[in-house]
């Protein structure tokens, strides 16, 4: 007997500070304007999307102790934007990248529980940590956590906010207007958590909201997070949008359940994906080609060179070879605030493949960097999109994507118009909104149901 | 510098209105509080009466009759949202008033604050501002773990030992204030290039570390987000004494003040007035606000009687730091007139019930002051600075640089 067909996960990136993003293209809009959220958020709702995804970054990106500026620079502030957005959409989901390290969990509490309130029970967090003293200039803690730490700080950070979202059951708020009685526990909210990283107690002052808790994600790759995905999300934001890894790594994480007393499908693998769509696929093929070209400009491509090499190679030629120093493996980055540094863990190995490649290819640098980077997920007509995306799915290397496109705001307009149709005529993707909160969407039960299955099978 | 214009008005949200009781009149929706249906209906009222701003309260803590401490009564509106968030999520809904929400520099990171607001002021296109405010509060500290604060009362608050902590603090906030309006200017307003040519998307030349150096915090800078449309939205704070009065004359664009008569009004704006000179700041335009909470009703008995049921209700009479006023919008519009002669500009009213007294204000009290020609007649601006006459500040960074 056939397996049934798995439902497909559907969400939206907000393109961003990042050299995915094409800022050049004349098509290309505002990074800042609410307009451009709005564009995005309606069009990813017409499209029956899940969620709407925003990434995070608390400090402008550095490289040789200046400011970047090849890419797109500059955010909007995650929770604002979140909350605006709910404004303008009824049914999407708000997913938002809130760093552990940097905030407090009653206030990140406060505000995911008030953000789902006010979307009506649409609120997710992806979950990010960060350790470093660059980052923590900005902030009041500084740069005091050691990297062994971040995790444990994370868990327990997440761990506290659950003891906050649950503080509340739901049903204190009585409001009777006659007996005079609003309040029907005067401890509602109360709460002491004590441990390694923080020693709170007191009363939460945001009643329970629509989604009990919101939809937590994370992103990480380690061992340990993985770990921390499988006892603790009910997605990850992964990075492996390739059929043979994205498998390995689905089989991995969804393995893991078991040891926390967790069902496979309660934790969804959503990779980022980016795509290039035209009417026939030798079209995006060559759409592809072009966007390629512009994501890496010869600048780009020697700054992308410096992640590996950790020296200035201000002085190489784009369109030359690449240097013949080694890289510098000093602890001391060239490259701040940026997750790339941390892709590549043995710069001299990488340098020496790069290397050969590009002799054996007689690859440019700028030539090596568009080979070597991040060619696009899904690159073809509207149905060849809709027939890999749908393979992916039911081949268990993914419960969907995450679409990154490469041009804001209107980057996704023909993903929704001309690949989602034929998803929905294959039965595979929704044609409607079943309920009212990404819970909902996302097929994950509610944690008050989750507990009573727990309480019953006990 | 003080505004001579027409005169201004603000008015504060905070659950179903000021009085304790106020939520179990029937027009009060207190089942409502916790959806954005009900802000967002308060709002389009506040902005039918053309409005400058509302105000949103927040805290850290639940609601409480004590000071400094919870007071485990059931019989109030406790629990609220964050006030930042309810204030963007009506932004898109609303086109010309001026949203303000609270922020509590106490426990907040000024940089999440300043990124906070500035986007606001994105999503509102021009209409963000926000209302600082300090937390002494023990049980609040206990929130966040990082500082404990000592058991306080309003009296003790009074002694030397109490000024002296509320001087720490507002200084705290005033560093606050100071690196949130650094972080705007951070981004000089042409930051953004996209110079293809060069494949430069920012001139980096135009973004600014602020080297923000305090007792409490430093924070380097600049701003993940660029400046904003105001280049810098409105920042408020109240001030019953000299050592918030002090935190307004240095960094405030509106100062909420409660004299309850129109010489304590006088006594106040001069000393304000005399602190804003101290701080080098005489030639700008700030504004000194009363804040007064309001019965309002056609029929001053019918205002009188609504206040005694509330009260009943309550167990006590209301009180507040604000005078509380009684009466009808005439009366009102009256008053409001002798407090702007002892050099009041504009009022932030603290409706008692907010489903009533609001929509006394919008369809009473704003046509009763038009009809003697002191309030505007439609929107004239497209930014709550506008509203107020506060021009678009230039970038300090900029102007250094230049």
């Amino acid at each position: 007997m056939s397996k049934p067909l798995k439902q497909i996960h559907l969400a939206a990136h907000f393109p961003g500070v990042n050299n995915t993003t094409v800022w050049s293209d004349p098509e290309a809009g505002s990074h800042i304007e609410f307009s451009s959220f709005a564009h995005f958020a309606r069009t990813a709702e017409r499209a029956k999307f899940d969620f709407l995804f925003l990434a995070e970054g608390l400090r402008l990106r550095e490289q040789g102790g200046k400011i970047y500026d090849l890419d797109v620079v500059g955010r909007p502030d995650t929770f604002t934007i979140l909350a605006a957005l709910a404004a303008v959409t009824e049914h999407l989901g708000l997913t938002g990248t809130i760093n552990s390290t940097f905030n407090e969990p009653y206030e990140v509490a406060r505000q995911f529980a008030s953000l789902d309130h006010l979307s009506g029970g649409r609120s997710a967090w992806n979950v990010v940590t960060s350790w470093d003293a660059f980052t923590g200039e900005n902030f009041r803690r500084g740069g005091f956590l050691p990297q062994e730490e971040r995790y444990s700080r994370a868990k327990e950070f997440l761990a506290t906010t659950q003891e906050l979202f649950d503080s509340w059951q739901g049903d204190e708020i009585l409001a009777d207007q006659a007996s005079g009685v609003f309040l029907r526990d005067a401890k509602a909210g109360s709460f002491v958590h004590t441990g390694q990283h923080f020693g709170i107690y007191g009363q939460f002052n945001v009643p329970r909201s629509p989604q009990g808790r919101p939809v937590v994600f994370q992103a990480g790759d380690s061992e340990e997070g993985r770990e921390f995905a499988a006892s603790s999300a009910d997605a990850i934001f992964s990075r492996y949008a390739t059929l043979k890894e994205g498998q390995a790594f689905y089989t991995d994480v969804k393995n893991r359940l078991a040891k926390y007393g967790r069902r496979q499908d309660q934790l969804l693998i959503l990779p980022a994906a980016s795509f290039a769509l035209a009417d026939t696929d030798a079209e995006a093929e060559e759409l592809a080609r072009i966007v390629r070209r512009q994501q890496v400009s010869g600048a780009t491509a020697i700054k992308h060179l410096e992640f590996v090499w950790n020296r200035d190679l201000s002085a190489y030629d784009p369109e030359g070879p690449l240097p013949d120093i080694d890289p510098d493996v000093s602890d001391n980055h060239i490259s701040k605030g940026r997750a790339q540094v941390r892709m590549y863990r043995d710069p001299l190995a990488t340098a020496r493949e790069w290397r050969e490649l590009a002799e054996a290819n007689k690859w440019s640098i700028r030539d090596l960097v568009i080979n070597t980077g991040n060619r696009q997920n899904f690159i073809g007509s509207p149905r060849t999109i809709a027939r890999t995306i749908n393979e992916y799915v039911q081949a268990d290397a993914s419960d969907g994507f995450i679409l990154v496109p490469h041009i804001t705001p209107t980057g996704l307009d023909a993903f929704a118009d001309q690949v989602v149709p034929l998803l929905q005529e294959q039965g595979v993707f929704r044609t409607d909104y079943e309920g009212p909160t990404l819970r909902h969407h996302l097929g994950l039960a509610h944690p008050d149901d989750v507990e009573d299955e727990q309480r019953a099978a006990s | 510098m003080s505004p001579s214009s027409s005169l201004h008005l603000a008015v504060a949200l905070d659950g179903t209105g000021w009085h304790p009781a106020s939520w179990r009149e029937p027009v009060a929706r207190p089942r409502d509080l916790f959806t954005a249906g009900y802000w967002a209906d308060l709002v389009a009222e506040a902005e039918r009466g053309l409005l400058d701003f509302v105000t949103l309260e927040d805290g850290l803590g639940l609601q409480s009759s004590h000071y400094g401490e919870l007071d485990g009564r059931t019989d109030q509106v406790r629990g609220r949202l964050d006030a930042v968030l309810i204030a963007s999520r009506i932004a898109p809904l609303t086109r010309h008033i001026g949203l303000v929400p609270t922020v509590i520099a106490t426990h907040t990171e000024p940089f999440h604050i300043s990124k906070a607001i500035a986007t606001l002021d994105y999503v509102s296109t021009g209409r963000a501002g926000l209302r600082v405010q300090i937390s002494p509060r023990p049980h609040e500290a206990a929130h966040f773990g990082r500082r404990t604060f000592p058991p306080l009362s309003l009296a003790e608050l009074q002694t030397p030992a109490g000024q002296e902590r509320l001087t720490d603090l507002f200084d705290e906030a005033a560093d606050h204030v100071e690196v949130v309006r650094r972080l705007w200017d951070s981004w000089e307003d042409d930051a953004e290039i996209r110079d293809a040519a060069t494949g430069r998307f920012i001139d980096r030349d135009k973004l600014h570390y602020i080297d923000f150096e305090g007792k409490h915090f430093s924070v380097k800078g600049p701003s993940i987000t660029p400046r904003p449309p105001q280049g810098q939205p409105l920042v408020t704070a109240l001030g019953h004494q000299t050592v918030p009065y002090r935190l307004i004359a240095r960094q405030a664009d509106v100062g909420y003040v409660t004299p309850h008569d129109a010489e304590q009004a006088r006594a106040i704006v001069a000393e304000i007035r005399a602190e804003q000179g101290a701080a080098g700041r005489a030639g700008e335009l700030l504004h000194v606000f009363g804040d007064l909470v309001v019965f309002l009703d056609e029929d001053p008995a019918a205002a009188a009687a609504r206040r005694d049921r509330l009260d009943a209700l309550a167990g006590e009479p209301y009180t507040s730091d604000a005078l509380v006023f009684t009466g009808t919008p005439a009366q009102l519009a009256d008053l409001l007139g002798e407090f702007q002669a002892a050099g009041l500009t504009g009022f932030r009213l603290r409706p008692a019930v907010a489903g009533h007294d609001l929509p006394a204000i919008t369809r009473g009290l704003v046509p009763e002051l038009q009809r003697r020609g002191v309030f505007r007649a439609a929107y004239e601006a497209d930014t709550l600075r506008g509203l107020l006459g506060l021009a678009r500040p230039a970038n300090r960074y900029a102007a250094a640089s230049a």
